[in-house]
């Protein structure tokens, strides 16, 4: 039974390693486009400008409320028509291009992602002590310093634990991208049982793995967690 | 062909695909939240080494994708066809409905488990010892006394698992379940119109508000001797601030 798992032509084990590999790939490539996505979709719905509020809470709104399998479809297939639309229009002789997959999970995971960061980081900064801003405004600091130096140390504090479980059901949600077609983990694991008809063996393997990924990630948030309250009396 | 042309002509299907999707939710949720307080009294009783399984599950099932979850009971109980056939199962497991049902249950369980464990533990103890002094046995004591109070703690983070579970039965689309995401990408395949998925956006968005709407309610009569002065802590957080 194991040789179905070995490195090589016989086994499987480098094909899943491979999906692996595209699976992590994508998560890590979403992450900062997810954040900053957050970042401003928090920023909208926090600002003064009724236009802009309204628009980042309609966002955070409606991005929380649908399935993220349509979202993925939407982009996948919204994007590249838009795109090549886009394209026809500002150069007529250009041959169309693809959308590849791999870059509408990117953004469609990172829409979803952003979403959801975006109430978190939210939540985060409406609880830093007020004081301190109007106390870095009373020694004189700028506006953009009082950002960089006061607020964002602390809400990376307060964001912490809601974006590690964003970060967690993320790595989940990368399997919906096998369903257009890149050779992730679950992809390669559906490609393994065609070959080898063992459908309960290998998607077992596919949940363990993604099963080994949340924990280790559990693992390493709760050491980060530690950091970033380091310094801090508990009450 | 317009947006509005393809909602006059598909709104049957789409109509079909709704329902669909609904009775998937309805019907998962209700079989989780059946099981779910056993699991729950017994995550917060029951002897460290009694609740392994049970948390081995809980993690498993919130580790891994429920795309994984739902391919691993449908195209994984293929591989123990003969004994399924044996035990008179195989019909169940052939149909994909029964197979994203279960996958969803299951799924749900877990998730409703650690949130009703939560409302449980959230109990003060000072009512239990109440209904202990006035001498209800331990089974009326749950039924009048934790329960109501646990759920009433629970409430809101169980409407959030609801809308999860609704988000989540669009999957059942990738095992040919024609739910409103299998409709919506069936009508999509046959009019390359795009805006097909902007109907089904919509149509789902309208589910999450009604059932907000639904659950405030609810929430609202099962807190209604209460009285509005002095809501309990659970329901003065918003639905959409706390996920699971």
């Amino acid at each position: 039974m194991f040789e179905l798992f070995s490195y090589g032509d016989a086994g499987w084990g480098d094909e899943i390693l491979q999906g692996l590999a595209i699976t992590v790939q994508l998560a890590i490539a979403t992450l900062p486009v997810g954040l900053c996505i957050g970042f401003l979709a928090a920023f909208a719905s926090m600002s003064r400008a009724r236009p802009l509020r309204f628009l980042g809470f309609g966002y955070t709104t409606i991005m929380r409320g649908l399935p993220e399998i349509l979202t993925l479809f939407v982009v996948y297939n919204g994007a590249g028509l838009l795109i090549n639309a886009v394209l026809r229009w500002w150069a007529p002789e250009a041959s169309p291009i693809d959308f590849s997959p791999f870059a509408a999970g990117v953004v469609a995971l990172g829409m979803v992602f952003g979403a959801f960061a975006a109430e978190v980081l939210r939540g985060a900064f409406q609880s830093l002590d007020r004081g301190q801003v109007e106390a870095g405004r009373a020694i004189g600091m700028t506006g953009r310093k009082i950002f960089l130096r006061i607020q964002l140390p602390q809400v990376w504090r307060f964001a912490l634990p809601g974006l590690g479980n964003l970060w967690i059901n993320m790595l989940k949600d990368t399997a919906l991208v096998s369903v257009i077609a890149l050779d992730d983990l679950m992809r390669m694991t559906k490609v393994a049982v065609g070959v080898t008809k063992q459908p309960f063996t290998f998607y077992l393997l596919a949940c363990l793995i993604y099963w080994a990924m949340c924990v280790l990630s559990e693992l390493v948030l709760a050491q980060m967690e530690r950091r970033a309250n380091r310094g801090i009396r508990r009450a | 062909m317009s947006p509005v042309e393809i909602l006059v002509q598909y709104w049957p299907r789409l109509l079909d695909g709704t329902l669909m999707t609904i009775k998937l939710t309805l019907l998962g949720a209700l079989i989780a939240a059946a099981v779910s307080p056993v699991f729950a009294l017994v995550r917060v009783h029951a002897a460290p080494m009694a609740q392994a399984p049970l948390r081995i599950y809980v993690s498993f099932m919130r580790g891994t994708p429920i795309l994984a979850q739902l391919f691993l009971i449908f195209y994984g109980s293929g591989q123990f066809r003969p004994l399924l056939q044996e035990w008179g199962l195989w019909s169940f497991f052939r149909d994909p409905f029964n197979c994203a049902l279960l996958a969803f249950a299951l799924n749900s369980t877990a998730y409703q488990t650690e949130i009703l464990r939560g409302g449980v533990l959230g109990v003060p103890r000072g009512e239990i010892e109440a209904a202990k002094a006035i001498g209800l046995s331990r089974l009326k004591t749950l039924r009048r006394v934790v329960f109501p109070h646990a759920y009433r703690i629970a409430w809101p983070a169980l409407g959030n698992e609801v809308i999860l579970l609704m988000k989540a039965s669009a999957l059942a689309s990738v095992v040919t379940v024609f739910d409103l995401m299998g409709r919506t990408r069936q009508v999509f395949s046959k009019t390359f119109d795009f805006s097909v998925y902007l109907w089904a956006a919509l149509i789902y968005l309208c589910i999450t508000a009604i059932f907000v709407l639904l659950w405030r309610q609810a929430e609202r009569r099962l807190s209604r001797h209460i009285g509005t002065r002095n809501t309990p802590q659970a329901t003065a957080q918003p639905l959409k601030e706390t996920r699971a």
